[in-house]
This record gives C-alpha cells, structure tokens and sequence, in this order.
C-alpha cells in the first residue's frame, strides 16, 4: 500500500472503537477489520493495542460484552455498548466534532495569510 | 463484577481471554487462506499482526485493574519461596519479631483494658468523681455527709449523684462468723452507674434515711458463699454487726466500687456521729453528667457551688473547692504512667529486633543485588522490585506479629497476677479486636521500617555496575550497617542504664531505715464482736480482754493496738498548730494521728529521742498527752525542745494537749513513698485517752499489733483462733507480716527492676545478635582485602585488630548516642517512680561495660574467623 499511514491521535482509538460498536454487537476481529477497512487503511491499527484498549472499556463499563455464535458457527465474545458507553460516545464525538472545526478554523487562517 | 469477583474468577477470565485471541488468530488465518495465502504464511502473517500474544495478554490483564493485587499475590508466593529456600535466616527473623512484638502486644493489651476500653457501665464516659481539694494538700480530700447533700440538691450539671463511704462489719448470721468488707451507699448508686442487680431492688431513698428499717443488698460472691445462690435469699435476714438486715437485693457478679465488699448498706441510716459533721472529709462521692454537659461546664458549676459553701461554713469550706474527674481515672488510679513507661520500654526492645531484622535482610538484599539486577535486566520496574522487597519483608512481619499475639494470647494473664498489688480493672485485660488491630498495625510499621532500607537499594539505574560486581560490596551499606549497629547500641544502653538506675534505686530504698524493726512483727484488723462495739464500757473491756490473750499467749513477746499501721493502706490526718490562735483552715498543716496502746512504741522498736512515749497514767479525764515525731518536732519547732510544749489539734480545738516525747519518723508510706508523701508529721495519742464517744468508731478500726518470738506466720492462724473472744464472734482479718508490708512498699519498684532488667537483657541479646550478624557480613565482603593483606605480611593478630577496630568504632558511636538516651530516660524514670534518683556515674560505670563485652564477644568471632582466611584462596576469589 503506497498511502502514508498516519499513527492515531491520543485517546482517539477509544472513540473510534465506541463509535464501530455503536452500529451493533461486533468481535474483536470485526472490529479491526472494521477500523481498517472504513478509515481506508489511512488509519494504523495495530492489532496488539485493539484488545487491550476493549477491556479497558469493558472494565470502566462503557461496553459490555456476551459470548455467543458465529455465522460460522464459533463462540466469539462480541462487544456492544452500554447505556454508559453511549453517553460517553456522544460526549466524546461532540468534542471531538468541535475540535475538528477549531483546528480546521486555525489551518484554513494560516492559508489565508499565505494567500 | 467489582475487583475482589474478577480477582475471584481470575481463572475463568484467563481462559475466555485465550479463548478470544485464538478466535482472532484463526479468523485472520482463514481470511488469508481465503485470499491465496499459504497456511504457514498465514498463520505467521496472522500472528505479526497480532503482536506478542503474551504482551497482548499482558496488557489485558492491566486494563482489569486487578492488577495491583495480582503482582502482591505473586510477590507474596514469591516472598514465601525465598523465605523457605534460607529458612534459618526466616526463622531467626520471624522469632526476633515475634518476641519484640509480643510483648510490645502484652502491654498494649493491659493498656487497652486499663486506660482504653471504656468502662462496663452504660454510657460510662459520663460518670466522674468528685472530690475536694486544698491549695495547700491538694486533691485527696472526700465530702462530708452533709455537703454531699448540698452538692446532690444544687447541681444542674450532674444528673444524679450517689455517695459511698467504707462500711465493713462481722456478720454472724447465718452460718460462721466472718468479717466482711462492705460499703454504705446512698439509695442512688446503682442507677447511677446503671448497674442491673441480679436479682430484686437497689435501695429505696425512703430506706436511706435515718431510723429506717435496715436493708442490705449482697454481693454475688456472698450470696453464693453463704446462700448457695438460693433464689429464695430475698427477704432473707443476715445479722450484721449485731444488726439484722433483710436483704434486698443482689449486686452483678464482679460488681465493685474502690475495691471488693460483700455488703452494701444504705448511707443514710448510718449512726457514725461523723454523718452530721461537716469537717469530717469521708465520703465518696460520684455522678452522671446530663447529657449535654460537658466536665468543663460541670466543673465550672462545682466551682461555684463551693464557693458558695465556703461563704456559708467558712469554718470548714473555707478555701476548699470541688473537682470532678472521670471515673475510669479515678479507678485506674496512679497505674497510667507505669503502663505508658512500660510500653516506651517495650519499643525500645521492639525497634532493636526492627534494627536487627533490617540488618539481616539488608546484608542478603545485597548478596541479592545480582538476582535483582536480573529481574530489572528482565523488564522488571523499579518500583515493583521495592514493592516485592516489601512484601517479602510484610511476609516476615506479619508472621512475627502473628506469633507475636500468640504469645501475648500465652502471656498476658502470668503478666497480670505478677503485677505489685493487683491491677485495676484486671478483668477488663484481654484481647480484643483493638489489640489485633494494633498488632497489625505494628506488624506493618515494623515491616516498613526494616523493609525500606533493603527496599530502596533495589537496582535501579547501576545495572551494568551491579550485574558486574557480582553481589560484592558497595560501599554504601557499609555506612548503612553502621547505622544499625549504632541504633542497637544506643537502643541497649538505654535500657540497661535504665534497668541499672532501677536496681540502685532499689538498694537504696532497701537500706532505708523504715523507723520500726520489721522483724518478727505481725499486724491484722480487729473486728471485735457486735454485741460490745456500740458501748464505750464493753467494748475497753473486750480490747483488755483481747490484748491479755494476746499477750499470754505462747510466741507472742508484746502486743499493743493501733488505729493505723505503718505501710498498710490507711491513714488519718489531722490538722495541728502551736498557738492559741489557729491559723486559716486550708493553711493548717497537717499529721498522721496514730490512736495506739502505751506498748506500740516497744511492739514496733520505734527509737526514743526525748521525754516519754505514753504510758498507762495517761488516761481519759486526765490532761490529753501527745507524743510527736522528729519531723514534726523539726517543723514546729524547729530546734527548741518540744517536751512540755502545748499543740492544738483540730477537732478538739478547746484544750491543747502536752507534748511529753519525741520519736524517730516511722516510714508510714512505705520506704519509697514517704519521701514524697504530701502528709510526713505523725503524732501519737494513747487509746486510753479517747473519750468515750470516739470508743465505738476508732473500736471498729483497730488493729492488733504483735512482736513474735517465733516466725510471725506460725504464730498468725493459732492466734487468731484463740481471740475469736467469748462469742466466737471477734475476727481477725488482713492479717499481715510487717517484713512483708515494707516489702510490698517496694513491690512496684522491684517489678519494674525486673521488667527492665528483661527488657535490657533482651536488648543485649539482639544487639550482640545484631552486631555479630553485621560484622560477619561486613567481613565477608572485606575476605579478598583480608586476603591481599595478609598476603604482604599482616598476621592474624593484625587482622583481629582490623575488625575489631572497625567494630569499636560503631560501638563507641553507639554507646554515646545511648548515654544521651539513658540521660533522658533517667529524668523520666525519676518523674514517674517514687524513691528514684537520677542516674549517677557509677550507674553507667557497672551498667555500660556489660554492654561493651557483649559487643566485643559479637564481634570477636567475626574477627577471628576472618583472621583464619586462607590468603591464596581469598586471592584467587576475587
């Protein structure tokens, strides 16, 4: 893959992993597959930091988690969000939403002044 | 799941974390293969995606937060290994631990059930005491009846109070004559203290009045003692003094005010002329604080009510005021700075084995400096290798704390019934969660203290250094273990110059002429029947009666009587002055007034410094004749003659008497306390003198005095069968020798001697202990330098002188740390114990050569196995 990968922000992959599990109850691997595919491969990942950052966030009771069966017929524990969970996704992409657009705001002056 | 059910299921949560990294492996596995991927590309594609599958795990169990407890689980199996794998050095340890701890654990207990617990009354914090005190005598007066019933109607602050005064008496029936300690109470008392009796009522205020009919509530002992604990006792008669009393009620087992009494009755019909005196100070007196008052508010209204009195009876109340305390310290009486002291003496023994252990696990912490270097090498941080030297060192403490508070669990009753009289609230001794809260809690301390210093010599940084020097000395341990060998020996010669103060305290008070010749000497009370106490007439009749016996009897060389005897409890003080006019009443000084027969002078060998003692000329209707003792004589009269003068005594202020001799002082407070006793002028008047309204009350308080031709005890119980008295109702009781009276004056001094002398022994013991460990460790690390030295010609002599040498030089740090200590100690030591001196040169002289021996000896064999190292092999380790 020729695109430059870029490392994750701090404190962003939590987000990212809240807001994936927010469309419905999902394993592991779906998820870092999920990540891979809907950041186009932009966004690295890696595996080993996924499952460690989901039981933090099973452990603070953002998310809560149920062993049941695949399609393929395997038991997989597959995470969905909690009521807690889903507050903190909201809270955390509206301030994420709003940095977004400060950030975009000092950039698009910096062009300005280059202009 | 909160964090002890995670921790719970540990196992469980294990697998499944297996179970869901396999889950991903395999899926991505499968997905490669789908794409074309070989299996063995696949599976190793799959597994780098991954990262470390143990790191992943790793870092999953982090985020459970269980973490902390995981790593102390494993820190403590690991602890345990090591501490199994050098179970000599574990065991030598946990024991050093446990003997400091234990009997640090000891006296804590008894403190905890003198000082701490609260009292077994409800709401016991607010009882207090009352009494009176004097700017000149201070605070060792009781009330008078009749201010009693001042105080009773007028204060706001107290609840409800209750009085008592002593009332012991023979009772004759049912059942054998016998002298029974009692108290006479105010119908209030049992409520106030809230104390249930057993069985049917407290007294009602009707019955505590004069003329009412008399009622007796008994003790629990009694009732069994002499009823069987029949439930048929109430309403039962019980003769006592000559009277009959329908008992009433029965007082809880174990129910007791100022010491034991079978016998409660009511206060208020007592006939003791004494009852409508206001200058007659007999009465004990305590209340309840309302609920919303504080003692200070309380204290502040007594103030005030005295002062009152003191405007309304300036004869008697005149500069006299009333202070309340609580009652717990009223009960544990003067025991509070012996068991603090007692305590601070146990620490110091303590903190020596903390020294001691620290020692020891700082000379294998660093033979450990290679494995540690290791682990850090391995990933370990620093602050998990102080956290698992910690824990190895809360291993040791805490099973020496455990095997501490065992041996306390063994010990603190033998401890209990060694103490010097009998300790207050002795009952309330034992272990309870308190004594295991603070065994924990000195388990931790002391882990912490002697875990810390190993602890923070954890490799952190030095790594290469530490891995290279292959666990050979640095040189900061060194000054480390000085430090330890410094403490122990500063720590030891506290307590040995202490113990040593102690012991010379204890001669000198041995060598002290007590006044009298305590030997072959007996004394006890005198209970004489009822029939013949009330009556003037009767009751002369039966001590003449009483003393022919006595006197006629074989063994018995001469008796005389006497109202109070030298270092028995007991005493009664009289105000006295040397001119018409008597000076203000709180100015008035003070003697001890002995009431004996003309033969106490020849009975106790009592010297004679002038004039006559009394003899049987001086009798009642004659001039009223004193003798006085030196002190007194001193006092009053400095160096004139005394004999012939006129002395005023307070209560019969109208006519002096005539001082006709001067006697030497009788240590009447005991050998140590005299001393200090606030009281220390004694005058003597003869029992023949008494007029006859003062017979009845000084005959129920005599005591028979009697010099022995023979062993005094042999001559105790046939004696006091043949003056049971033509009733077979005369009692003898507290029946005591005067040797062990004057002994037991000292009872206190010599259990402390002997406490410290344990305690300094101890101390000894662990600081050679200590200091052999030290040194052979110190050695150890010196062997290649030990060997390069005698390779260029040093000897085994020079070798001893090198270790030594270094040795001394801690000791002598040591020991002047310790004399600065053994100063301080000496200064307390004088201000808690009576008859103490502060601690003299020839103390340290005798007291620290004992501890330099030891010390030499310790280091001697460290000294002479490193002058026995073979060079070439020494040489060649290095």
């Amino acid at each position: 893959m020729a695109t430059p990968k870029s490392d994750l922000p701090q404190g962003t992959l939590d987000l990212l992993i809240l807001k994936i599990i927010a469309l419905g109850p999902v394993h592991g691997y779906a998820i870092a597959q999920r990540l891979e595919q809907v950041s186009r491969g932009v966004v690295q990942v890696p595996e080993g930091s996924l499952y460690p950052a989901l039981h933090r966030l099973e452990n603070r009771g953002l998310l809560a988690a149920d062993w049941k069966e695949t399609e393929t017929g395997r038991e997989a524990k597959f995470y969905r969000l909690t009521g807690k969970g889903r507050k903190q996704l909201e809270t955390e992409s509206a301030s994420w939403q709003r940095l977004i657009e400060a950030i975009a705001l000092i950039l698009g002056m910096a062009n300005g002044g280059e202009r | 799941m909160n964090w002890w059910q995670r921790l719970w299921q540990r196992r469980h949560m294990e697998e499944e974390l297996e179970k869901e990294l396999r889950f991903h492996l395999d899926e991505h596995v499968n997905a490669l293969i789908a794409r074309g991927y070989a299996p063995e590309l696949a599976q190793r594609n799959a597994r780098l995606a991954l990262g470390g599958q143990e790191q992943v795990k790793e870092e999953c169990r982090d985020a459970r937060g269980t973490r902390w407890l995981e790593d102390l689980l494993q820190d403590f199996r690991y602890a345990l290994h090591t501490l199994r794998q050098r179970p000599g050095f574990a065991a030598v340890a946990v024991l050093t631990l446990a003997l400091g701890s234990g009997a640090t654990t000891v006296m804590f207990t008894v403190i905890n059930g003198v000082l701490l617990k609260p009292l077994a009354y409800p709401e016991a914090d607010r009882l207090v005491t009352l009494h009176g005190k004097t700017e000149k005598y201070g605070e060792q007066w009781g009330f008078s009846y009749p201010e009693f019933h001042d105080y009773q109607s007028t204060s706001r602050t107290l609840g409800s109070v209750a009085a008592w005064a002593y009332g012991g008496g023979t009772v004759t029936k049912p059942g054998e004559a016998e002298y029974l300690f009692g108290r006479q109470i105010s119908s209030g008392l049992f409520s106030v203290l809230g104390v249930p009796l057993v069985t049917g009522r407290a007294f009602l205020p009707q019955e505590d009045q004069p003329g009412a009919a008399p009622v007796a509530v008994i003790s629990y002992s009694l009732w069994r003692r002499r009823f069987g604990g029949s439930s048929q006792t109430i309403g039962q008669q019980l003769v006592f003094d000559g009277e009959s009393y329908a008992i009433v009620g029965i007082a809880p087992a174990g129910f007791r005010l100022d010491g034991e009494a079978d016998i409660f009755t009511p206060l208020g019909q007592s006939t003791d002329p004494r009852m409508q005196q206001r200058a007659a100070f007999f009465i004990h007196v305590l209340g309840r604080l309302q609920s919303n008052v504080t003692l200070a508010q309380a204290q502040t209204e007594l103030s005030v009510i005295a002062r009152r009195l003191a405007v309304q009876y300036p004869e008697h109340n005149k500069g006299r005021n009333m202070v309340a305390h609580p009652l717990s310290q009223e009960l544990v009486g003067d025991v509070r700075p012996t068991l603090w002291l007692l305590l601070g003496a146990v620490s110091l023994v303590l903190l020596i084995a903390c020294v001691n252990v620290a020692s020891l696990l700082l000379a294998r912490a660093v033979s450990r400096q290679q494995e540690l270097a290791m682990r850090v090498a391995l990933g370990a941080s620093h602050g998990r290798l102080v956290r698992q030297c910690l824990t190895e060192s809360s291993v040791l403490g805490i099973s020496g704390g455990t095997l501490g508070v065992v041996l306390a669990l063994v010990g603190v009753h033998p401890f209990v019934s060694l103490w010097p009289g009998s300790l207050p609230r002795a009952e309330d001794v034992q272990l309870d969660w308190r004594v295991l809260l603070f065994a924990l809690g000195v388990s931790l301390l002391c882990s912490l203290l002697f875990g810390l210093a190993p602890a923070l010599r954890a490799p952190a940084r030095k790594l290469e250094h530490a891995l290279r020097s292959g666990g050979r000395s640095l040189g900061s341990t060194r000054r480390l273990h000085s430090v330890f060998v410094v403490a122990e020996v500063a720590l030891a010669v506290v307590l040995l110059v202490s113990a040593g103060i102690l012991g010379r305290t204890l001669l000198r008070l041995l060598s002290l002429d007590p006044g009298l010749n305590t030997q072959n000497l007996l004394v006890a009370h005198v209970a004489l029947s009822p029939a013949v106490l009330g009556n003037p007439t009767k009751a002369r009749a039966a001590w003449e009666d009483l003393l022919d016996h006595a006197r006629r009897f074989p063994g018995v060389q001469s008796v005389a009587l006497a109202d109070v005897v030298p270092m028995r409890v007991g005493e009664d003080a009289v105000g006295y002055w040397t001119t018409p006019i008597p000076p203000p009443p709180d100015q008035t000084p003070l003697a001890l007034l002995s009431i004996v027969t003309p033969d106490f002078l020849d009975v106790m060998g009592i010297s004679l410094h002038r004039g006559r003692f009394l003899n049987e000329h001086d009798r009642a209707g004659h001039e009223i004749v004193v003798v006085i003792d030196n002190n007194l004589a001193q006092h009053a009269f400095g160096a004139s003659d005394p004999v012939g003068k006129a002395l005023w005594l307070q209560g019969m202020a109208s006519n002096p008497a005539r001082i006709i001799g001067v006697v030497g002082h009788v240590r009447h407070w005991g050998l140590a306390s005299d001393d200090q006793s606030r009281v220390r002028d004694q005058i003597y008047v003869s029992f023949y003198q008494l007029p006859d309204s003062l017979v009845p009350l000084l005959s129920s308080v005599m005591s028979i005095t009697v010099r022995t031709n023979l062993p005094p005890l042999n001559v105790a119980e046939p004696l006091r069968r043949e003056l049971r008295g033509p009733g077979a109702d005369q009692t003898l009781y507290d029946v005591h020798t005067m040797e062990g009276l004057a002994s037991a004056s000292l009872d206190r001094q010599r259990f402390l001697l002997w406490l410290f002398g344990i305690f300094a022994g101890l101390a000894v013991l662990l600081a050679g202990s200590g200091i052999y460990g030290v040194l052979t460790y110190l050695t150890n690390q010196r062997v290649p330098e030990i060997g390069l030295r005698m390779a260029l010609g040093a000897n085994a002599s020079h070798i001893i002188r090198l270790v030594l040498g270094q040795s001394m030089g801690m000791i002598i740090v040591g020991t002047a740390v310790g004399i600065l200590g053994a100063l301080a100690a000496g200064h307390l030591l004088q201000h808690l114990i009576e008859g103490m001196r502060p601690a003299d040169l020839s103390t340290f002289a005798i007291m620290i050569p004992i501890l330099l021996a030891a010390a030499l000896f310790a280091s001697f064999i460290p000294a002479r196995r490193a002058s026995l190292v073979d060079p070439m092999r020494a040489l060649r380790q290095e």
